[in-house]
């Protein structure tokens, strides 16, 4: 659907984008993350043919971009940094602004999808106010359904549920799963972890212009070979447990343990009782944080950042596979053990 | 694209309130030479107005004459200087760039606009300066100076009339002189429109073409800047009063209009090279 190769943006001494090789398949919710300032908007820009690579290839849906644009962007539906209207116009005559722009859609058919997207979105029931006065809520909902208006096959996304409440952002979700079972993939440009959690299929992390991370969110979210334990008898379940137990914290073991089904056996075998019994897995979020630096909001003092490109830039990608690497490993010793 | 840019000119308070400030300036003007029948001497104040007291059908001129140096290019500087920067800072150039409309499709739709109302601004002038005119004046015969230089206003004197204007031919050289204004503010428009694809701020952009016209008129005024004053985009401006004359003077109104060509040329062709090369990061 996307493919990138080697793309590269230079603004002038900065360089936003940095040989990035995106690769998004047919029918993924692929969540692509990274901090402020990484690159994520000039990459999703470059994309929709609004900024031109410095070098580069982009492929879109087969064709190459920006040199196909009029084939390909029709397909597209997107939302870049925020939603945009004309404030002295209404939702409607917004949209109908906008169908009409362009290769424009069709002017019998025009009322009727509008008010059809303006229902997926849940505007439905919107008047004839300004657009000025609607909440940054429904601003992102008009937003969306301009995004919506010719039924893509990809959705480019940036924040999509920025300023909705919890509600809205459950519906968004919802809908946004409901267009890819049925066929839109989903690009969705997020620094919100708890959301691409939720959402996406597909995991991309950029940080600094470079993409440190691509894969699928299960490989990413794998077991740390961790288990962990609650219990009102923590003094026997740890007894049991002998040798496996990484630290107790109150009434909460965490046990290493390559198979959790054999640690389950046993605490059923003595008799201990357990009230939680989770096999850990690594967080979007710890994944994430050992990839990427801080974002680039966050001023420090010149002598202080010295240290920092070392840990963003060169061992970027190695973090997560060191973590899975080392549980492994220590859940072997330990099963020898035992 | 070029409907949907209409829609949007017609949809905007702001295109009906300078449309009614323009409009509003002759006929107070009008008004106040009306009650006191104190016109400017001949020679003095806008063009044409001390004519105009002997017959109203000439106040549409005087009207251009009143709105040309201020009015007129503000308003058309705004219109165009907000035309690309204006959807740069509401957000909305990536959305309708992303659509997708072609960049060179874009300009074009915001130059047509831009002439519309350009066209309806100076038309709407005349239509209710001739009004004014009629009601506040009455329409006598006009006697037409044949003189030169730039005594043009001195056109009721009857010593330099050089003979009656009909009806027909009022309406003619009226015409004219609307489609000379009318190419004099593209060229400004033009400016405003180059700098509206340089800026995102609307405001700037109108600025900056304002700051080149008044570069410009200081210029056309300085004696020793005579020998770039040719060049100038204001150097012509009031070569439209020439239209008014007996003969019609043709030779200044020829140069003004090919000096507003070029700068059309120069500025459009540099507003599309820029626009469609940028990087669209607003």
């Amino acid at each position: 659907m996307i493919v990138t190769r080697s793309l590269t943006k230079q603004f002038g001494p900065v360089l936003a984008v940095d040989h990035v090789d995106l690769d998004v398949r047919d029918g993924d919710r692929y969540g692509f993350l990274g901090p402020n300032g990484s690159g994520k908007t000039t990459l999703v820009r470059m994309l929709l043919g609004l900024v031109y690579a410095t070098s580069g290839e982009i492929e879109v849906m087969g064709r190459p971009m920006p040199g196909r644009a009029a084939e390909v962007l029709p397909q597209i539906g997107a939302l870049v940094e925020g939603p945009s209207a004309y404030g002295h116009l209404s939702g409607r005559a917004n949209l109908a602004l906008l169908d009409a722009s362009g290769r424009a859609g069709s002017r019998r058919t025009r009322r009727a999808r509008i008010a059809e997207t303006l229902e997926q979105v849940g505007l439905a029931g919107i008047d004839n106010r300004p657009v000025k006065q609607y909440s940054l809520g429904m601003r992102q909902r008009l937003g969306l359904a301009a995004a919506l208006l010719r039924t893509p096959h990809l959705l480019v996304l940036d924040e999509p549920t920025n300023g909705l409440d919890p509600q809205g952002i459950r519906e968004i979700r919802d809908l946004l799963i409901e267009l890819n079972k049925a066929g839109t993939t989903v690009f969705l440009s997020s620094h919100q972890l708890a959301e691409v959690d939720l959402l996406c299929t597909r995991v991309g992390v950029i940080n600094r212009g470079r993409l440190v991370v691509q894969d699928d969110l299960e490989v990413l979210r794998g077991p740390t070979g961790r288990v962990m334990v609650r219990s009102p008898d923590v003094d026997r379940a740890a007894a049991v447990l002998d040798g496996r137990v990484e630290r107790i914290e109150g009434d909460t073991l965490f046990v290493v343990a390559e198979d959790p089904a054999i640690i389950n056996l046993r605490l059923i075998a003595a008799g201990v009782r357990v009230t939680e019994f989770t096999a850990e897995r690594r967080s979007l979020e710890d994944l994430v944080l050992a990839v990427t630096g801080s974002g680039s909001d966050r001023v420090d003092d010149a002598g202080y950042s010295g240290g920092r490109p070392g840990r963003t830039g060169g061992d970027a990608g190695q973090p997560g596979s060191a973590d899975g690497d080392a549980g492994q490993a220590e859940g072997g010793d330990l099963d020898d053990q035992g | 694209m070029i409907r949907v840019e209409l829609v949007k000119l017609v949809r905007r308070p702001r295109s009906w309130v300078s449309l009614g400030l323009l409009c509003g300036l002759p006929v107070l003007v009008a008004v106040f030479v009306a009650v006191t029948h104190l016109a400017p001497p001949p020679g003095q104040g806008p063009a044409l107005l001390s004519a105009v007291l002997s017959s109203g059908s000439l106040y549409p001129a005087a009207a251009l004459a009143i709105v040309l140096p201020i009015f007129l290019p503000v308003a058309v500087a705004v219109v165009a200087g907000d035309s690309i920067a204006g959807e740069a800072s509401s957000g909305m150039l990536r959305y309708l760039l992303a659509r997708p409309v072609r960049r060179s499709r874009l300009l074009a739709a915001k130059l047509v606009a831009l002439i519309v109302y350009v066209l309806v601004a100076v038309v709407l002038i005349a239509v209710t300066a001739y009004a004014t005119g009629i009601l506040l004046f009455g329409s006598q015969p006009v006697a037409v100076s044949s003189g030169g230089g730039f005594n043009v206003s001195s056109v009721a004197a009857t010593s330099l009339s050089g003979g009656g204007l009909t009806p027909t031919d009022i309406l003619i050289r009226t015409l004219g002189a609307i489609a000379f204004i009318g190419v004099s503010m593209l060229g400004v428009g033009a400016i405003a429109l180059f700098l509206s694809t340089v800026t995102d701020s609307a405001l700037g952009a109108a600025l900056g073409a304002l700051a080149a016209l008044i570069t410009s008129e200081v210029l056309v005024t300085l004696n020793s800047a005579d020998a770039v004053s040719p060049y100038l985009p204001t150097r012509y401006w009031l070569a439209w009063v020439d239209f008014f004359r007996q003969p019609i003077l043709w030779r200044n109104i020829d140069r003004g209009f090919a000096v507003q060509a070029v700068y059309v040329a120069v500025f459009l062709g540099a507003a599309w090279a820029h626009f469609a090369t940028k990087d669209i990061t607003s």
